[in-house]
């Protein structure tokens, strides 16, 4: 029996600023990872991250990461994750230095 | 300090326009990722977790004020204030636009740098010994041959395709400050019953997931004969390098593979058959280099300033103790300064430090500046009697921490704070380590110790040749830190040997302050490094302090 699969979210850099940047349910790209289409479907996934890899005028480096549910959306689940999601922790650059946005900002 | 010629600036400033529309199509779309990624590469452009990195090449780690204050405009103007120096030599920006970069590529041409060939398989940054032309114990300034090189190596239409990347370093003295052990080439200044310089070259060392100690395949190579040298122990491993697995493709392997014997053996041929071709012109050619690294006219002053600051305050004589390294002209010293203040990241510089180097350099220090692999910055040329001075400057901007070879002058890898193929985090642990012995006030008493830290396998940090060497992995989604002990990047040169298992994130501290506790215990007398003491009292000693829960169990 094949294991269990891992929920994603479809992640990538915004292609100019090289921004982390999430795919959302509604196509947008969102800057905020609790934004992001938690794809709980091995098939689904790949084809998110195939119509992702297509939108190479905005995003560059797409990928699938694991996540999970959390009150205000999905969440990750590894600390390489949890990282992009803020910045580095040496300065307050990145992410965490920056007011944080809605809607799309690709 | 070497100028371009015109075939320089024509080259740099070509590329600056190929690759500007390079970055237009990328960004209009006719290209897509996948074909413009080497492209960008070439050109030192990387992705990293949080943004674009721009790496830059110092060749052999050399700047001049101009230089130093165009990386420091780029900062500011492009980036975020700050430039990080590598264990390469080299400089990384951490926050460029792809949109930017031909702009910042076009600021480095105005002052004769690039970003070319700072990734790829092809001859990286070539680096030197930082105290070149200014160490008392040199035989020759290593730097026209590392231009030389460079100009060789830079576009050479064979060596574009690689089996993977090739480093080469190169020290003029017998004490081995440039690591040449752990490089693709290695090559060390000796000299010939004759008395006349040459190079020992050594070959196949290198760090990575496979760490080796390069083998010597040449005692002795007169001078004259190093760039057909070079080049066939190049097109040897061109042909031989592995390209069906990328960790199996580095030259150390290759040695390994085909035997150093029969390596030696092949250089040798292909060396015979190409040296005819050089005809002179590359001697011809490092003559006018040579000339451009004319030692600076040294000055004849006083020096009593230095003495008196030295008697009168002991902040002044702390620095000077730690940070100051003989020059070969006995009335002038090598400065080092560190950017290992307690608490900052290793290796980063703000703009508005960038400037007070560079102001220094031009006021004191014959405007020279050179960075070090162990990613401090060095003014090679300052006279004693304006050492007071410097050491004022240098205090105003906090650069004057006195820590050179000490606890807290780690090198740190940007690890996972930056790096998309880090496991771990470096920076912090390198932060913690050297607030945690400034807080004990030990690091005097302990004297001179490399700590090293790598956040993955690829080992940036250098740690498998750091006395302590730190690896930051990724064990089922956990940091994890393996501690290695015993390595030495110098002429007697070593690799760390893995102490036993790792420890999680806030473990690593107290383990090295247990270790530390072991070598304050167990030295003969406070003139045994702690390297010296490992070597006489091999691991078992460290081992304990590391794992004491495991000498329990033993006991029970």
């Amino acid at each position: 029996m094949s294991r269990r699969f891992t929920p994603k979210v479809v992640t990538a850099n915004a292609l100019i600023e090289g921004d982390v940047v999430y795919l959302t349910e509604d196509d947008r790209w969102s800057r905020h990872h609790h934004e992001a289409e938690l794809i709980e479907d091995e098939a689904h996934a790949q084809m998110r991250l195939l119509s992702a890899q297509a939108q190479h005028l905005l995003v560059v480096g797409a990928y699938l990461a694991d996540a999970k549910a959390g009150p205000n959306g999905p969440e990750p689940t590894h600390f390489r994750e949890t990282f992009r999601t803020r910045g580095p922790s040496n300065y307050a650059h990145g992410k965490q230095a920056k007011t944080p946005k809605d809607g799309p900002h690709v | 300090m070497y100028k371009y010629n015109d075939f320089d600036e024509a080259f740099v400033r070509t590329r600056v326009a190929q690759f500007s529309q390079q970055v237009a199509r990328r960004i209009d779309g006719s290209l897509t990722e996948d074909e413009f990624k080497p492209l960008r590469l070439m050109n030192g452009l990387y992705l990293q977790l949080h943004a674009y990195m721009l790496r830059v090449a110092i060749p052999y780690g050399t700047l001049d004020s101009r230089k130093m204050r165009q990386l420091a405009h780029i900062a500011d103007t492009w980036d975020k204030g700050y430039g990080h120096f590598t264990t390469r030599q080299n400089i990384q920006y951490n926050w460029p636009k792809l949109s930017d970069v031909p702009a910042i590529l076009g600021a480095l041409a105005d002052v004769e740098m690039h970003a070319i060939q700072t990734s790829g398989n092809t001859v990286r940054n070539v680096t030197a010994d930082h105290f070149a032309g200014a160490a008392a114990d040199e035989i020759a300034d290593p730097r026209p041959y590392a231009e030389l090189l460079r100009q060789w190596s830079t576009d050479h239409p064979e060596f574009q395709f690689l089996p993977r990347k090739f480093k080469i370093a190169i020290t003029g003295a017998p004490n081995d400050r440039a690591v040449t052990k752990a490089h693709d080439i290695g090559l060390r200044m000796v000299t010939n019953a004759a008395g006349e310089p040459g190079f020992e070259v050594i070959v196949g060392g290198g760090l990575g997931r496979t760490p080796l100690i390069g083998q010597t395949v040449r005692e002795f190579l007169p001078e004259a004969d190093l760039l057909p040298y070079v080049e066939a122990v190049l097109s040897v491993y061109n042909l031989l390098g592995r390209r069906d697995n990328k960790f199996k493709a580095r030259i150390k392997i290759t040695l390994h593979e085909t035997g150093k014997e029969e390596l030696s053996r092949m250089i040798e041929e292909r060396f015979e058959e190409i040296r005819g071709s050089f005809s002179g012109a590359d001697q011809a050619l490092l003559e006018e280099i040579r000339a451009a690294f004319a030692p600076p006219a040294f000055k004849t002053a006083p020096t009593d300033a230095h003495y008196a600051a030295q008697a009168r305050d002991p902040a002044y004589r702390a620095w000077a103790d730690t940070n100051l390294a003989r020059h070969r002209n006995a009335d002038y010293a090598i400065v080092t300064v560190s950017l290992k203040a307690h608490g900052a990241t290793p290796g980063d510089a703000s703009s508005a430090q960038m400037r007070v180097l560079a102001e220094l350099a031009e006021t004191y220090g014959h405007d020279e500046l050179r960075i070090s692999h162990e990613q401090n910055v060095i003014l090679p040329h300052v006279h004693k009697g304006d050492l007071p001075a410097v050491h004022a400057a240098l205090k105003a901007a906090g650069l004057a921490t006195a820590n050179v070879g000490l606890i807290s002058d780690i090198i740190a890898c940007p690890g996972m704070d930056y790096c998309s193929l880090a496991t771990a985090r470096s920076i912090p642990i390198a932060t913690q380590i050297a607030e945690r012995f400034k807080e004990l006030d030990l690091e005097h008493e302990i004297g001179p110790m490399k700590i090293k830290i790598s956040g993955c396998i690829n080992a940036c940090g250098h740690h498998h040749v750091g006395h302590i060497g730190i690896l930051g992995l990724d064990r089922a989604g956990v940091e994890n830190y393996q501690i290695t002990l015993g390595g030495d990047g110098t002429e007697t040169a070593s690799i760390g040997e893995k102490a036993g298992p790792g420890f999680a994130y806030d473990e690593v501290v107290p383990a090295i302050e247990r270790l530390i506790s072991a070598y304050l215990e167990t030295r003969l007398e406070p003139a045994e490094t702690f390297l010296a003491a490992f070597r006489r009292l091999g691991p078992a000693p460290f081992k304990a302090a590391l794992y004491p829960e495991e000498g329990n169990r033993n006991a029970a």
